[in-house]
């Protein structure tokens, strides 16, 4: 089954489903369990503030400081933490490096753990069914829906996150972009490149070059 | 539990069909906000831990978990944690109405939108120190036991009975079959790599390995 969650035309009266939720919103409001001042708060947080553009950092300042790459392949929690992108899912971070010969991509398949700190909330497709399925058992056949095609000499390591560890994907630092700075690297670094579904974008995509 | 929120392997669920990265929105409804956001505010009660809350949308109908969209199971959650756990009663849900405010020290501990900021920061940390040493190091040969518990667990259908090696330890962290109980305990935890072979025999990807973080109480020493 395929979940694409559907979209309201504002035309039509609240569903079903709307009612229910405010209504239990309002309880928990009425018995005083729940300010919606924090809950909006919450989802401000994600909306507009923690979001894929941390995590692109992380990969641009690894790309041009060797110093830092090292430290973020091998404490991923402390390097993250240094640049204040850690807390609520990235308390414990794994940063795993694609390479000539290795490619990694990740996965939950008990749930949706996703590194929220670094990403901010996961896509639909990383929640769906088919991903969460196919992702550990046909990852060369997820990739190509990707439109990823590698080579079967490149090794595909798939990471599944079931425990409170999170992932992080360091994708390759694309070709023609020699003294590139951190804030120009940052823009060829995509969500989908960090989960490991896709590489980073070339400087041709960008218009450059 | 052997539910349907374990997806590793199955067949059948069809295209995933991504929106592309830069259209798709944070939230596509107003109510999957409120969702979200309800979900979140009413976990800072404490009242129950992460593997509450995933135990809690696993145990739904497979057909009901399947069928529903994510954040409807969110919501199937989070009703249900707050009936078993006397938050709310059944009545109170299925009317809207309180008979009565929550207990005063619960109401005490409301999350404040102030509060959120610090709270977003600290996380929840699942590292524990614990006595004992680890059974395992890097290099091992182990087989995830095959094993069905009928509670939470986060060893995967896909990974019984199949043999891998550690790849690193992680230290030990909260034991999540025993904090879905409401029992915080730490237990050695590793990342162990599959080869893709030995998960899915003759219809494994060539060249590809599936790593799987585990319980020390998920693992057994694997012959040579």
């Amino acid at each position: 089954m395929v979940k694409i969650e559907h979209r309201h035309d504002h035309t039509e009266p609240p569903s079903e489903l709307e009612l229910r939720i405010k209504a239990l919103e309002s309880l928990l409001v009425e018995k005083g369990l729940v300010d919606p001042a924090a809950v909006n708060a919450l989802i401000d947080t994600y909306e507009n503030r923690v979001g894929p553009r941390n995590g692109a950092k992380v990969v641009a300042r690894a790309w041009s400081d060797p110093a830092f790459k090292r430290w973020l392949l091998e404490d991923a929690t402390a390097a993250i933490d240094s640049m204040g992108y850690s807390g609520r899912h990235g308390e414990h971070m794994k940063v795993v490096e694609n390479t000539p010969k290795i490619h990694n991509v990740v996965v939950c398949t008990l749930c949706s753990c996703y590194p929220w700190a670094v990403l901010g909330l996961p896509p639909v497709w990383y929640k769906s069914a088919p991903y969460r399925a196919r992702a550990v058992a046909d990852p060369r056949g997820v990739l190509k829906e990707f439109g990823t095609e590698l080579g079967e000499d490149i090794e595909i390591r798939v990471w599944d996150s079931t425990s409170e560890v999170r992932f992080l994907v360091l994708p390759a630092r694309p070709e023609g972009t020699e003294g590139w700075s951190e804030e120009e690297l940052a823009a060829l670094v995509t969500r989908n490149a960090m989960i490991g579904v896709e590489t980073a974008k070339s400087p041709k995509d960008l218009g450059r070059n | 539990m052997n539910g349907a929120h374990d997806l590793g392997g199955m067949h059948g669920l069809g295209r995933i069909n991504p929106e592309p990265e830069g259209e798709e929105p944070v939230f596509h409804t107003e109510w999957e906000k409120r969702v979200f956001g309800l979900n979140v505010a009413v976990g800072a009660l404490r009242k129950w831990n992460v593997d509450m809350v995933r135990h809690a949308r696993e145990r739904q109908h497979p057909v009901d978990y399947l069928r529903q969209t994510y954040y409807e199971n969110w919501l199937a959650g989070l009703e249900k944690l707050l009936v078993e756990t006397g938050l709310v009663t059944a009545v109170e849900l299925a009317t809207g109405k309180a008979t009565g405010p929550a207990h005063e020290e619960t109401r005490n501990r409301v999350l404040k939108a102030e509060y959120v900021p610090t709270m977003v920061a600290k996380g929840v940390p699942a590292r524990m120190e614990i006595d004992t040493v680890p059974r395992f190091k890097p290099g091992d040969r182990v087989r995830a036991i095959n094993r069905h518990p009928v509670g939470h667990t986060r060893e995967p259908r896909y990974v019984r009975g199949c043999i891998g090696v550690i790849n690193e330890y992680h230290g030990a962290h909260v034991f999540p079959d025993r904090n879905a109980q409401g029992a915080r305990e730490g237990r050695h935890l590793y990342g162990v790599r599959f080869e893709a072979s030995s998960l899915w025999g003759e219809n494994a990807n060539k060249g590809s390995a599936v790593y799987v973080d585990l319980w020390e109480d998920y693992l057994e020493p694997a012959e040579e």
